[in-house]
């Protein structure tokens, strides 16, 4: 076991340092950030000098060489586009995401587990078939979509949720919070739907699933002629059989959601870490999407560490 | 005066007053980027210096309409030495955190956006140097006399310098320091509004600024202003019509109709000082996107003239832009110092003619060529290069698109040698004058001058007539040198034209703020209606 965790831990380690390469190497298709960081009256000789001054002019393993040089002391640069060190905005958008997404993980786990569950037992009821051909919407359209829906809706027509932002937030330490406050709540209510309906979709599509192929196993069929009541069948045995794959699922989700919550953020201009990639992109901020794509790469691995570690618990035979 | 009744007329003030306290009005601006910092030297920048107009104050700043207003200057002039000139400041100012407004600040701030991390210093390539005369007097000497001295100041903010030193902000940002300069976050300018927070990307807060010097020139009925970015066009709109902001810039053409028809909103809609145009490479022996073997097509004038001919201004205008632009021939707004209404004219043409020119030329059958265009920097500039494809389509040249993100098409045309020969770029100016024009689109490119040229256009008279233009100090002479450069370009057909930028803005009825026209709204100027 031991050293099923050692080895998926180095494997997180060699995905974090790939993808930082891969990274590298592509910034020069991005574009070049001297265009937005000189002003229109720059000269030919201002563009060099600063194409110099930030090292630009070195080839791409020298420049993500002095990267990981710099990131091992925790310094990740100084963002182009707003002047200020890479560590810092990202601390400082950080909690915006995590509670985006461990909120709408949250709300797609209960509910998609709930509906996926009611849809198993009871396949053949009206409910239980509406609510399937609903959840193919939900996997069909494109989160921006459902984003402004959701936004023309609630916001422009009936007016009770805000549009954009946060809302009022509060300070506890480093993190920021908008569960305690009443504008931060509602602000979270329209992102958190529209991040967590794909993921609903799916958890619930695949509970289903694996709960009618576990209801036909043998030992159900065994328990059931045992004369043990239906309910515990489902709940007790076939649910915890069914829930293996979701966890994985879940769990790589989990990843997802938070690395690429950017359609999401940018509709609603959610100031998380999705809206700051995104705004680097256009400006060609290097410090700040290298610094990004590592953190992307490392909550990967994270997951998936947790996931293997996960697994180990759920299911004895990987304890030997 | 009895007690009673300097008591009464107490009383009545403060009625007066508690009703002013009453009627405090805030507003809350959106549009689609931030400011990329408050360091009013860091970064030239549209956006940047909208907010900073704000906060901050040059010696001279330019209304809706682009005239230049004193702001703390109050007056300036050339002294006897034709390369010295001299402001005059305007007494009892005060930065927002109490500190006396004075000559010593003015020469720190200047000297401040010459410093080589500054953005700022292209404007200042002239200076010799500033000097204090007295409190409220200073001189800035120019290597050589330059007329157009103002008109280079009016984005140059001015900033405590005592503020600064002890914030250690002497410099703007330079990206090899690890430390976040004081003046990113922070400000403290003599402004209309003053700074109250900043969270960047997400909002801006400031309020009135009670004890600004015009106060009773400006309406100043703004007593909380707010700035909030918002990035996708539906959101930004849906703010506006959910009520959440009271002003939005950036509106996309598309959706003007459907905001007009809101009984609650306004748009107003007004040219920008920026210019639409096609560039070609008329230097180059060969092209290597083309297939024309040996030859440039474009170094040929009668092939630029059919391409010129070719494009259909006002189909552009109708197709691309739903009406919202002002098609011309002219590469110059009409706020631009030199613009007349013959070089605005559109050229006269069709397709045959522009046909029979090409074949006179001996491309009877046309060729093929790429342009390049950026799909993320001017109002819908792709679909300007796919009507404009279409039209130099009809008169055989086969035009092969490549639209990308501003971030790769600018280095394109920067780079030197530039990456493209042909492509679309879009020109403001902010000295309103037809030099700066000349000096970055038309002279030679060298260390100084014809850093956007992407022609490979090198006309030894024309720069001596270029060069000339900045120190000339003869007016008379110095329009006539204008007016001759404009004809020869516009002979030469080194540009294509295509139209001058409209803007909206968008707001809430109580409102009316004018469309400015180098896009900075400056709400000193807004009052609110009573409807």
């Amino acid at each position: 076991m031991i050293a099923h965790l050692i080895r998926s831990l180095l494997q997180g380690i060699l995905v974090i340092l790939a993808v930082g390469l891969i990274a590298f190497s592509m910034f020069r298709f991005v574009g070049d950030p001297i265009a937005s960081l000189a002003g229109q009256e720059a000269t030919d000789a201002d563009r060099a000098e600063l194409s110099e001054r930030l090292g630009l002019n070195d080839p791409f393993p020298i420049q993500f060489a002095r990267f990981l040089g710099h990131a091992a002391h925790g310094d990740f640069g100084i963002s182009y586009r707003q002047a200020r060190p890479v560590a810092d905005l990202l601390t400082e958008r950080l909690p915006a995401t995590i509670e985006l997404a461990v909120l709408s993980a949250l709300f797609a786990f209960i509910v998609g587990v709930t509906l996926g569950v009611y849809a198993a037992i009871n396949r053949r009821g009206l409910v239980a078939n509406s609510v399937m051909v609903l959840s193919l919407i939900g996997v069909s359209l494109p989160t921006f979509l459902i984003g402004i829906g959701l936004i023309y809706m609630f916001a422009v027509e009936l007016r009770w949720l805000p549009s954009f932002g946060r809302g009022d937030v509060v300070r506890i330490g480093w993190w920021t919070t908008g569960l305690l406050t009443e504008t931060g709540r509602k602000s979270l209510v329209l992102p958190v739907l529209t991040l967590g309906f794909f993921q609903l979709t799916l958890i619930m599509r695949l509970v289903r699933a694996e709960m009618l192929e576990t209801m036909r196993t043998d030992y159900v069929r065994f328990a059931r002629a045992r004369g043990i009541p239906e309910r515990r069948i489902q709940f007790r045995h076939a649910l915890r059989n069914t829930m293996v794959p979701v966890v994985t699922i879940v769990g790589l989700q989990l990843g997802s959601v938070i690395a690429f919550a950017i359609v999401t953020e940018t509709v609603f201009q959610w100031p998380g870490l999705g809206a700051l990639f995104v705004n680097a992109v256009q400006f060609v901020d290097i410090p700040v999407m290298a610094a990004y794509l590592m953190f992307v790469a490392f909550v990967f691995a994270t997951v998936n560490f947790i996931t293997d570690f996960i697994y180990v618990l759920i299911d004895p035979r990987l304890r030997m | 005066m009895t007690t009673c009744g300097k008591l009464a007329i107490a009383l009545l003030a403060a009625t007066a007053l508690a009703t002013t306290a009453a009627d405090a009005r805030s507003l809350k601006w959106a549009r689609s980027g931030d400011a990329l910092t408050l360091d009013p030297h860091a970064q030239n920048e549209g956006p940047t210096h909208a907010l900073g107009h704000h906060i901050y104050e040059p010696l001279i700043h330019r209304d809706s309409q682009g005239k230049e207003v004193a702001a703390l200057a109050v007056s300036w002039k050339v002294t006897d030495d034709a390369n010295v000139w001299e402001f005059k400041l305007r007494p009892n100012v005060k930065f927002h955190n109490g500190n006396a407004f004075n000559a010593d600040d003015v020469v720190f701030s200047l000297q401040r956006a010459m410093q080589p991390t500054s953005d700022m210093k292209g404007l200042l390539t002239s200076v010799d140097s500033i000097t204090k005369v007295d409190d409220l007097t200073v001189q800035i000497k120019t290597k050589g006399p330059n007329p157009l001295l103002p008109n280079n100041l009016t984005d140059l903010f001015i900033m405590d310098k005592e503020w600064a030193e002890a914030n250690n902000a002497q410099k703007p940002q330079d990206y090899k320091n690890k430390e976040e300069n004081y003046s990113v976050r922070n400000a403290n300018g003599t402004g209309p509004f003053q700074l109250v927070s900043r969270e960047p990307d997400v909002k801006t807060v400031m309020k009135r600024n009670d004890s600004y010097w015009g106060i009773g020139t400006f309406p100043m009925e703004i007593t909380e202003l707010t700035y909030i970015p918002i990035k996708a066009d539906a959101t930004r709109l849906a703010a506006l019509l959910s009520g959440e902001v009271d002003f939005v810039q950036d509106v996309p053409v598309q959706d003007i109709e459907r905001l007009k028809a809101q009984q609650s909103l306004r748009v107003n809609i007004g040219p920008e000082n920026r210019t639409i145009f096609f560039g070609m490479d008329v230097g180059s022996a060969d092209l290597k996107t083309d297939n024309v073997d040996g030859k440039n097509p474009f170094a040929d004038k009668r092939v630029r003239q059919a391409m010129n001919m070719a494009l259909n201004r006002q189909a552009i205008q109708r197709v691309a832009m739903r009406g919202q632009s002002v098609p011309t021939g002219a590469m110059a707004a009409p706020f631009v110092h030199g613009w007349t209404k013959e070089l605005d004219a559109i050229p006269a043409g069709d397709a045959n003619t522009a046909k029979k020119l090409l074949a006179d030329a001996g491309y009877p059958n046309g060729f093929n060529i790429t342009l390049h265009c950026p799909n993320d920097r001017y109002v819908n500039d792709e679909a300007i290069c796919q009507a404009a494809v279409g039209m130099w389509g009809q008169i055989g040249v086969k035009v092969n698109l490549v639209s990308q993100s501003k971030a790769i098409h600018f280095p394109l045309i920067q780079k030197n040698p530039p990456e493209t020969e042909f492509y679309l770029l879009g020109w403001g100016v902010p000295t309103f004058d037809s030099e700066y024009t000349f000096s970055f689109l038309y002279h030679t490119r060298d260390a100084k001058y014809g850093s956007w040229n992407a022609l490979r256009y090198s006309n030894a008279e024309v720069d001596k007539l270029i060069e000339a233009l900045s120190s000339e100090t003869d007016k008379a002479k110095r329009d006539a040198i204008i007016a001759k450069l404009w004809g020869l370009f516009r002979d030469e057909t080194l540009y294509l034209p295509v139209h001058h930028q409209t803007l909206a803005y968008a707001m809430k009825t109580g409102f009316d703020i004018p469309v400015d026209v180098s896009n900075q709204p400056k709400l000193k100027y807004v009052s609110f209606k009573t409807n």
